[in-house]
């Protein structure tokens, strides 16, 4: 347990130590992304009844941003070390299988959501959000985080180079993201793009985040809980089979 | 007693590169053994395989008593491994270093062990200094103390003075001593090989992926006992009378020919004289562990 518990304080310090670059850039990031969207479409476009599109916009964001940050963390930290060959520290010790797994996708989620609560604190000053069901989007913040971090980690146990990742990122995470209905609802959408956007568990994340702070969401919060679980399981599988087997760390 | 090491019958292939062949090797507990072979020998290879850092094509592997591939977490509690390559995270000091790599082991009070770690290397000054900020020779010395931090009863040290400076390799030497008369047991692999022949009581060479001597260093130079004349000649051929006395082959024009005592020097003198051969140079000498190694290296 200590030996977790130190390699989970470890991955978080890693990235608190750059929390200027980790956290606050982001958030930045996620209220530019704000400010452009809400100036030229607020007012034309209405998603759901009686919500403005700046509100709309916002869990879909926070969602993003907390995405892309589990994302980052896991899969830049074990790239980083395996390349600079400093992983050999944590692979000449004790720790479990498990202990190993959890601890890199757990601090993925404590970045992932601390960076989610940070674009929702910071967008709140300017635009205010109902909170209709607090439940859901704290379980689809975890689901999500924990998802994410462990791709994450899959990305990084199989990168050889820093170019890999930054492939990882710009051809799969962000399409995704940008392609499962931040800006939108798939309900806008032609019906056959509706059913496309329907394979992207991307999309079943940030509808059901939305869900929670409207209470509305395309599909029900319920099967897109189960979804987000199946997929979760299902990474969590392969990322353990590729610690356990050494794939690509124990040569 | 247990062996610290038993590794038996153990391979490594990386593709169609045979990296290590099927060897025994077995280190008693409280022994101070030399690793050694040329670059590419399979020295690193076999202690990541006996670290865990890399699996097994065969064999069997234990470190005191505990299967590296089905016992890992007993296994890796007993060794601590010095790497070959200067790695080092970058985002953390010195102690932090340490304290981490203490956590890892499941140690979270450990900063007294710490504190003599880093007095006996020299590093008490730069405890909170960032790796980034250290000499090279500092890193290492920092990845000897986090080999030591969980207090291994088994050390490895991968090459832990390249790049190092004479005295504080002398110092790390001093330590290390230190720790295997205090019952550590202490692999190593060097390519200064005075240090192995003066610290350690059994060498094992390997070559090409086979371990090809493994015997006590006593043994080993009594093996190779006798001496070497070394020659150069003005017309630089040597009589065929004396090419049976070859050592090795000639390398820049200097013949090493190998003696049994000190009364065969009149022989080779009356036969380069009987052959014209003016003497350019001469040297006599006993072997050490380095010509040991050359011989071993240059057979078939």
């Amino acid at each position: 347990m200590q030996g977790f518990l130190t390699l989970f304080y470890k991955e978080n310090l890693r990235f608190w130590k750059v929390g200027f670059q980790t956290v606050a850039a982001p958030i930045l990031t996620a209220m530019l992304y704000l400010l452009i969207f809400s100036h030229v479409l607020e007012g034309r476009v209405q998603v759901y009844e009686g919500v403005e599109y700046s509100s709309f916009l916002i869990p879909g964001l926070a969602m993003m941003s907390l995405l892309q940050n589990a994302f980052a963390n896991s899969s830049s930290s074990i790239a980083q070390s395996k390349i600079t060959g400093n992983i050999v520290f944590v692979l000449l010790t004790p720790l479990s299988h498990i202990e190993f797994f959890s601890a890199y996708v757990l601090a993925s989620c404590v970045r992932g959501l601390l960076v989610g609560l940070g674009v929702l604190c910071a967008t709140s000053l300017f635009v205010s959000l109902p909170l209709e069901q607090p439940l859901w989007v704290l379980v689809f913040g975890l689901l999500g985080a924990a998802l994410l971090g462990t791709l994450g980690m899959i990305a990084g146990i199989w990168a050889e180079k820093f170019d890999q990742i930054a492939a990882f990122q710009n051809f799969i995470i962000i399409p995704l993201t940008f392609l499962s209905g931040v800006f939108y609802s798939i309900h806008s959408l032609p019906e056959f793009w509706q059913q496309i956007s329907k394979l992207n568990p991307f999309f079943y994340m940030i509808d059901g985040f939305r869900y929670g702070f409207f209470g509305v969401s395309d599909v029900s919060p319920y099967s897109s809980a189960v979804i987000v679980g199946c997929a979760l399981l299902a990474l969590s599988f392969a990322a353990l089979l590729m610690i356990t087997r050494g794939y690509k760390l124990r040569a | 007693m247990l062996p610290a090491i038993d590794v038996r019958g153990v391979s490594k292939a990386y593709g169609s590169l045979q990296a290590l062949s099927p060897t025994d090797l077995e280190v008693s507990q409280g022994e101070f053994f030399a690793l050694l072979g040329p670059n590419g020998a399979g020295k690193t290879t076999l202690i990541s395989l006996i670290a865990g850092l890399a699996k097994t094509d065969t064999g069997t592997i234990r470190v005191m008593g505990h299967d590296v591939g089905t016992d890992y977490r007993q296994a890796r509690r007993s060794i601590g491994v010095v790497p070959q390559e200067l790695v080092f995270d970058p985002f953390f000091s010195v102690r932090e270093t340490l304290r981490l790599q203490s956590g890892y082991y499941g140690l979270r009070r450990n900063d007294d062990w710490i504190d003599e770690i880093l007095h006996h290397l020299d590093l008490s000054s730069k405890a909170d200094a960032n790796m980034r900020a250290l000499s090279g020779g500092m890193k290492r010395r920092v990845l000897v103390a986090q080999a030591l931090v969980h207090k291994p009863p088994v050390m490895i040290l991968d090459e832990p003075t390249a790049g190092v400076d004479v005295d504080l390799r002398q110092g790390l030497w001093q330590f290390i001593r230190k720790l295997n008369e205090d019952g550590h047991t202490i692999v190593l692999t060097t390519h200064y090989l005075e240090e192995a022949e003066s610290l350690c009581t059994r060498i094992g060479m390997l070559k090409q992926g086979h371990m090809v001597v493994l015997e006590s260093t006593e043994n080993l130079l009594k093996r190779f006992s006798g001496l070497n004349l070394r020659l150069r000649l003005v017309s630089e051929s040597l009589p065929d009378s004396l090419r049976s006395m070859l050592a090795a082959p000639s390398t820049d024009g200097e013949w090493v020919l190998s003696l049994r005592d000190y009364a065969q020097v009149e022989h080779v003198l009356a036969q380069l004289r009987q052959s014209g051969c003016d003497i350019a140079s001469m040297e006599l000498s006993q072997p050490d562990l380095e010509e040991v190694f050359v011989s071993v290296m240059r057979r078939d």
